[in-house]
């Protein structure tokens, strides 16, 4: 077609407020999955200052393992992002046995509200861990 | 809207050199036609009846001024049971003749008028617009490209639909010329919502997978080939039917999003065809004896 004009792809963000449940339950999932990605080199990279700790290398007199661990904990920031973490994986993980239920076929009309449903159940466990992880912060 | 109000000046302007009195009666009727157009057409947008303001998408490679695509407004006279498609007739009709869409039946089986409209794919003959917010944005088909205003080129669908040989082909064949190729009423009830499809084509343009993937055969093409594997008639076929859909672009690539579920405007539970095809294909190939 040498006539034709191509819009490009309508799923750009600027129409969002069309998107439908399924559609935000796909987009979450991929996010959600890129973050769990990023997440792990991350915790590789804080695990990983255990070799030398096994060894007994300390700074200022505390093993250097247990010395990482205490700096980030004692950091605003990081116990923020540790709630986001668990909201993360929570939706991650609702939103897995959700998909898993629509690969077995198993209640497929019910599929926007199990959505909503794992969005709601995501939202409750992150607020109830905020006394956990924000313990002696605030 | 620009296209049509030159047409009556240019006809004025070249009367025919010898004017035969039939010449005369039948240019003056053209006069009086377009006269009584423009007062309807005036009538409706003065007049302070309900009127519903379309947002229509035009485009064409031919005319110059519609080369750079646009949302033309039309203000329709609202009735009651008014659907998009009757609005589009009405603008095409009193407005602009030059307003370009495909409509047949009026009554959601030919499936030639799938629109875009107000962010989803819908059949234009089948939405009222009591059910729209207004204005009512009406576009052509996305993931397909734009031959003229709100008409899309469907080739590729078509190939798509093609592809999973959507046709009856058993070799198992009852004896004697006059019997009956039987089905159980259980399996007619299995395949009834898959032979509802009227190739409209919105699954496959809501389909954001698809759209990527050229080479995925697309929500309508994979609910045919689930209307002739689960059909018990055709249980010879059935290896090589799953043979096209369990490839790499086959029922694989579906993820999911029931975009297509959504919008079909026969409700056929198109992810749920894909998903049972996609259990039959690993079905077919894990065998642990």
């Amino acid at each position: 077609m040498s006539h034709s004009y191509d819009r490009g792809l309508v799923e750009d963000f600027g129409r969002w407020r069309e998107f439908t449940a399924g559609m935000w339950a796909w987009i979450f999932h991929k996010f959600t999955g890129w973050i769990l990605v990023g997440y792990l080199f991350t915790h590789i990279a804080v695990l990983s200052t255990a070799i030398p700790g096994a060894a007994g290398e300390t700074v200022n007199d505390v093993n250097v393992y247990t010395y990482t661990i205490q700096e980030l904990e004692s950091l605003l920031l990081v116990r923020v992002m540790e709630v986001g973490l668990l909201a993360v994986a929570v939706f991650h993980i609702l939103n897995g046995i959700r998909l898993l239920m629509v690969d077995l076929g198993i209640g497929l009309d019910a599929q926007d509200r199990s959505f909503y449903l794992s969005l709601v159940l995501t939202a409750v466990i992150a607020v109830a861990s905020v006394p956990t992880f924000l313990e002696g912060m605030l | 809207m620009s296209t049509q109000e030159q047409e009556p000046a240019t006809q004025e302007q070249e009367p025919p050199e010898t004017e035969s009195p039939g010449d005369r009666r039948r240019a003056e009727k053209q006069r009086r036609l377009a006269a009584d157009r423009q007062a309807e057409a005036e009538a409706a947008t003065t007049t302070d009846e309900e009127t519903v303001l379309l947002k229509v998408f035009r485009y064409d490679p031919e005319v110059e001024d519609k080369q750079e695509p646009r949302f033309d407004d039309f203000h329709v006279p609202y009735e009651d049971g008014m659907t998009v498609l009757d609005a589009l007739i009405y603008a095409r009709d009193t407005f602009d003749s030059s307003l370009t869409f495909r409509h047949s039946c009026r009554q959601a089986i030919c499936g030639s008028d799938a629109l875009f409209v107000n962010g989803s794919q819908r059949l234009a003959c089948k939405t009222q617009l009591s059910d729209l917010d207004a204005p009512v944005r009406v576009e052509p088909l996305p993931h397909q490209d734009v031959v003229k205003d709100l008409v899309v080129d469907m080739e590729h669908f078509y190939d798509q639909m093609h592809a999973v040989e959507p046709y009856f082909q058993s070799d198992d064949l009852p004896e004697g010329d006059l019997e009956e190729q039987r089905q159980s009423r259980e399996n007619r009830e299995k395949v009834k919502m898959s032979t509802r499809c009227i190739w409209c084509g919105a699954c496959t343009s809501s389909c954001n997978i698809a759209a990527g993937d050229n080479q995925y055969l697309g929500p309508a093409a994979i609910n045919k080939a689930y209307r002739f594997t689960m059909d018990e008639r055709e249980a010879d076929k059935k290896e090589h039917r799953l043979r096209i859909l369990e490839q790499e672009h086959g029922v694989w690539r579906c993820q999911t999003q029931f975009s297509c579920t959504e919008v079909c405007p026969k409700d056929i539970p198109l992810t749920e065809h894909i998903q049972e095809l996609k259990r039959e294909a690993v079905k077919k190939n894990l065998k642990f004896w």
